[in-house]
């Protein structure tokens, strides 16, 4: 057993979720009691944010009394046939949670049956609850999805072998919940069609289970993400000899080696491109960012402190940008993606100071205490960190608040993220110096207020008792109940105020 | 008590429907109760639904963890006494509560950890309470957590203060259901005008500070979904259990008060004026809801409260969809609806207990409902969908009970439709009517 108040990275189910839910016609069934199916709510608030409004394709075959005592065989397969007649999904997966998974009940038997039964295909999601977290279940399942397909179209000669004739690549990776996926999508595309590279498929967002035959069209895959999409690019690696870029292009320098291993790639096709001429533009005329760092403002961040901590792609791209980019010195980087920490490692090795790995908290919490940096870039647990300790935060990876599902464009991949990344970097900062000057200058204006021309003059007398709940009101309508009460008490000539004068005030006023 | 409902009809349906997992009873209990805390045994997926349920209250250093089960807990590799002595030995240390609340989870069923069996050995070697409540999805809905958890508090609580002399015990009232402080003083003044004095809430701000529950006291609950905790009273605590309608609404306070009266021989003086009263000043709200319908999908057991005090306003309610329906404590709240549909001279809405949210929404496809009470899952579909709809949970965070938060209630139903007034919707923005 563990202590634990918060978590970074979700239970398992929940990659599993998010891989099904970014399919279109997708549909999951929890294997769940009561409750459990909480996800809904999460990808809800989202979709409605980026997507088109409708319910999510969740649903939850209940685990109750019942069943621990006569097994869900019949309930499971059953609502794996209703939701196939209901939806008519083109794939149902099965989803196990922690809970279910420790009734060990032969799921995978149960999915053998009703596939028997619907026309849709059904999966069992292959993922241990108890070994690995949301990030790795989404990677394993997006690999257990693409294989099923790829085996099934190759087993009835559907598959699609043949090369596209322009150079093109399969984007694996883009998932529901993503920090930013739906900007950096739009931005990825803009990227390949400067590189005269035509996209074959975007995978799993939006996209069709049934045109994953399509993908081995492709000459490479690429991975902007670590944390989902790698599994799946290994194994085309492996079955269909597709080589694979998983250099995240976040920030100059990594955009850069991304170009170059992309120019790489298609020398393997007998392809020669140059992309000199197109990094020299986008570096001069698109982004920002490198003029930005020239600048007299960036100059005042040389020598700024920093700690950087988030998900293994974002926390290592933003130490890069911050210390090469910026000038800024890094006190130490981190990740929560334990299961990643040896590449994190040699990711970041000369960037920052110390590197950690850890998915404790508290432990960030007591590191960016003792080593008070002047800035903070993490999740939104590191933000609340910092406001506690009154150090600014900006938030570059998730787990993050619908405050970081934004309506407006805010890429995090690309020269146009490289602006962005530039702003948050820049605002984070000035906050910073603008708090530092009130400080030392004695807060804002503080002068008094002279006329009050609310003021009446004849004061209404509260009782000690009234005094208290008064004080128990919510601070921003307090004011407003005081001034309703006292106006009550005179409408009615009581000279003080009780309790019971306090609710009758409360009850008579109409709105 | 007799119980007259035979108008009304009882369904049941397949139980697939949205709700919290009632672990959620944490959030708002370890607020109420001061010097609590509450560790709850399970997996990641608890912990993960109170981190994303709760919010930002996550980050306000709350005094609650989770006792996070690993592989080797369920497969018994480590014992489960040694594991919880260790965490509560911590937890003693760091934050030095009065009382640890243990929270069983639906793991903790499956792999049948003897909670119960290890509390009272934790409790005499650590001596600071361990109370057990087994609020886990398997077997409950969202607030009938607290429930579980008021039922484990009843056998907590003392028997005989030194000072409480006999002629006194058969005279005191004991209230239970968790509300904020401010509801707790407002209903306390309520009684006081009637001679009746409260002598004790379950909870209590503080669990040092438990009411007295004698044999043979009068006990009246809150909320509806408080079946358990009666139950446990009753049984357990020899109390007499005082069956009302639940103080939601000025209908159903003045029956409250009403049946409170009438079992310590008062007369309400001046009742009914008030109740009149407050309906004047509800009035700019029934005037915009009257005639308008409403559906409750079903998810926190307060539907059959609300539904009733929405048909007094005039709303014509099409289906009350429930998670669990306990006819007996909730028998005079079941006959005070049917009153007030005849009085309103409206049909009596069918009950649904465990209701099927697919069916749900082909009814409400159907009937197209004014107003769709319901959880977030649905809420941003149905309003996508041109279906207004008001998110349920905000009723079991908001003060509802009591004349003086009537129309707190009435504020919470009339928000969507008062948007209608003020935005104007393009129409060309929805892809599909429902």
């Amino acid at each position: 057993m563990k202590l634990a108040y918060w978590m970074y990275a979700g239970p398992a189910h929940i990659g599993t979720l998010r891989i099904a839910s970014s399919f279109k016609n997708v549909h999951a069934i929890m294997h769940a009691p009561l409750g459990d199916d909480y996800f809904v709510r999460l990808v809800d608030m989202r979709s409605m944010l980026e997507r088109d409004r409708n319910f999510t394709p969740v649903t939850a075959s209940i685990v109750d009394r019942h069943v621990l005592a006569r097994g869900s065989r019949e309930k499971v397969v059953n609502n794996i046939c209703r939701k196939d007649k209901e939806e008519n999904p083109d794939l149902i997966i099965l989803t196990p949670t922690c809970t279910s998974s420790i009734l060990q009940e032969d799921l995978s038997n149960f999915v053998k049956r009703a596939s028997l039964e619907s026309t849709a295909d059904v999966l069992l999601a292959d993922v241990n609850h108890y070994r690995v977290n949301e990030l790795q279940a989404s990677d394993r399942t997006l690999e257990q999805i693409i294989a099923f397909y790829l085996d099934k179209a190759v087993k009835d000669k559907s598959i699609q072998l043949e090369k596209s004739i322009k150079p093109s690549i399969n984007i694996l990776g883009i998932v529901s919940l993503g920090f930013h996926n739906q900007h950096d999508l739009i931005e990825l595309k803009r990227f390949c069609h400067d590189l005269d590279i035509e996209i074959n498929q975007i995978i799993p967002e939006n996209s069709s289970v049934n045109d994953l035959k399509l993908l081995p069209r492709a000459w490479f895959n690429l991975i902007p993400y670590r944390e989902t999409g790698l599994m799946a690019a290994r194994f085309l690696e492996k079955e269909f000899n597709m080589p694979y870029v998983d250099i995240v292009p976040i920030g100059l320098s990594n955009i850069k080696s991304c170009v170059r291993k992309i120019e790489e790639i298609l020398k393997m096709y007998q392809l020669n491109k140059n992309y000199t001429s197109y990094l020299e533009t986008q570096i001069r005329h698109v982004s920002q960012a490198a003029w930005f760092s020239r600048s007299i403002d960036c100059q005042n961040l040389v020598g700024k402190t920093a700690i950087v901590f988030g998900d293994a792609t974002h926390a290592s791209a933003m130490t890069k940008i911050l210390h090469e980019n910026m000038g800024i010195h890094i006190l130490w980087s981190g990740t929560y993606c334990i299961h990643d920490a040896q590449w994190f490692q040699e990711e970041v090795k000369g960037y920052s100071d110390q590197v950690i790995i850890t998915d404790d908290h508290q432990l960030v919490a007591d590191l960016i205490a003792k080593t008070e940096p002047n800035a903070i870039f993490g999740t939104q647990m590191e933000r609340h960190i910092g406001k506690r300790l009154n150090i600014p935060c900006g938030v570059i990876s998730s787990p993050v608040h619908i405050q970081n599902f934004p309506l407006s464009y805010k890429p995090f991949v690309g020269y146009e993220g490289t602006n962005q990344i530039a702003d948050l970097i820049y605002n984070s900062f000035t906050l910073g110096m603008e708090d530092h000057l009130l400080d030392l200058f004695g807060g804002h204006d503080t002068t008094d207020v002279i006329t009050n021309t609310l003021s009446v003059k004849n004061e209404l007398a509260w009782s000690s008792e009234a005094k208290q709940e008064l004080a128990k009101i919510p601070g921003f309508i307090r004011g407003k109940v005081k001034r309703n009460t006292e106006k009550f008490a005179r409408d009615n000539h009581y000279d003080c105020i009780d309790l019971q004068i306090m609710y009758e005030a409360k009850e008579k006023i109409s709105r | 008590m007799t119980i007259n409902n035979h108008n009304i009809t009882f369904e049941c349906e397949t139980g697939n429907y949205h709700t919290f997992c009632p672990i959620s009873c944490v959030a708002w209990l370890y607020q109420k109760i001061e010097d609590s805390f509450f560790l709850v045994v399970g997996t990641k997926t608890c912990g993960y639904f109170l981190q994303n349920a709760m919010g930002v209250m996550i980050f306000a250093e709350p005094r609650y963890a989770m006792a996070e089960l690993e592989e080797g807990d369920i497969s018994a590799q480590l014992n489960d006494y040694i594991e919880l002595k260790n965490l509560c030995t911590r937890i003693k240390k760091d934050r030095n509560p009065s009382v640890i609340f243990w929270i069983g989870t639906c793991t903790t069923e499956i792999i049948k950890m003897d909670l119960e069996g290890i509390a009272p050995k934790l409790e005499a070697e650590l001596s600071i309470p361990i109370i057990v409540a087994r609020a886990n999805g398997l077997d409950y809905a969202f607030t009938q957590g607290e429930d579980t958890v008021l039922a484990a508090m009843c056998q907590r609580c003392p028997k005989r203060s030194e000072t409480q002399n006999i002629n006194c015990i058969n005279k005191s009232l004991v209230i239970f259901g968790s509300v904020p402080a401010t509801v707790n003083t407002q209903l306390t003044l309520e009684l006081r005008q009637y001679n009746i004095n409260v002598s004790g809430w379950l909870p209590s701000a503080r669990y040092t500070e438990l009411p007295v529950i004698e044999e043979g006291c009068y006990v009246i609950g809150l909320n509806p979904f408080l079946s358990r905790t009666a139950t446990t009273l009753m049984r357990k605590r020899k109390t007499k259990l005082i069956g009302a309608p639940f103080p939601i609404g000025p209908d159903g306070t003045r029956a409250w008060i009403e049946k409170i009266c009438s079992v310590f021989h008062v007369k309400p003086l001046g009742l009914r004026e008030k109740e009149a009263q407050i309906w004047q000043t509800l009035q700019n709200y029934i005037t915009l809801i009257k005639g308008k319908s409403v559906f409750f999908m079903g998810d926190n057991l307060l539907e059959i409260s609300l539904a009733r005090f929405l048909i007094r306003c005039g709303m014509i309610v099409h289906e009350i969809g429930i998670p669990y329906m306990d006819k007996r404590y909730q028998g005079a709240e079941l006959s005070l609806l049917e009153q007030t549909c005849q009085e309103m001279h409206t049909r009596i809405p069918k009950i649904i207990e465990k209701p099927d949210n697919y069916n749900q929404l082909d009814r409400i496809r159907d009937l197209q409902p004014d107003l769709v009470i319901t959880g977030m899952a649905h809420a941003n579909p149905l309003e996508a969908r041109g279906i207004n709809t008001k998110w349920s949970v905000e009723f079991t965070f908001a003060s509802i009970h009591g004349f003086a938060n009537a129309r707190d209630v009435l504020e919470l139903v009339t928000r969507p439709l008062k948007r209608n007034l003020n935005v104007e919707v393009i129409p060309s923005t929805f892809s599909k009517i429902y």
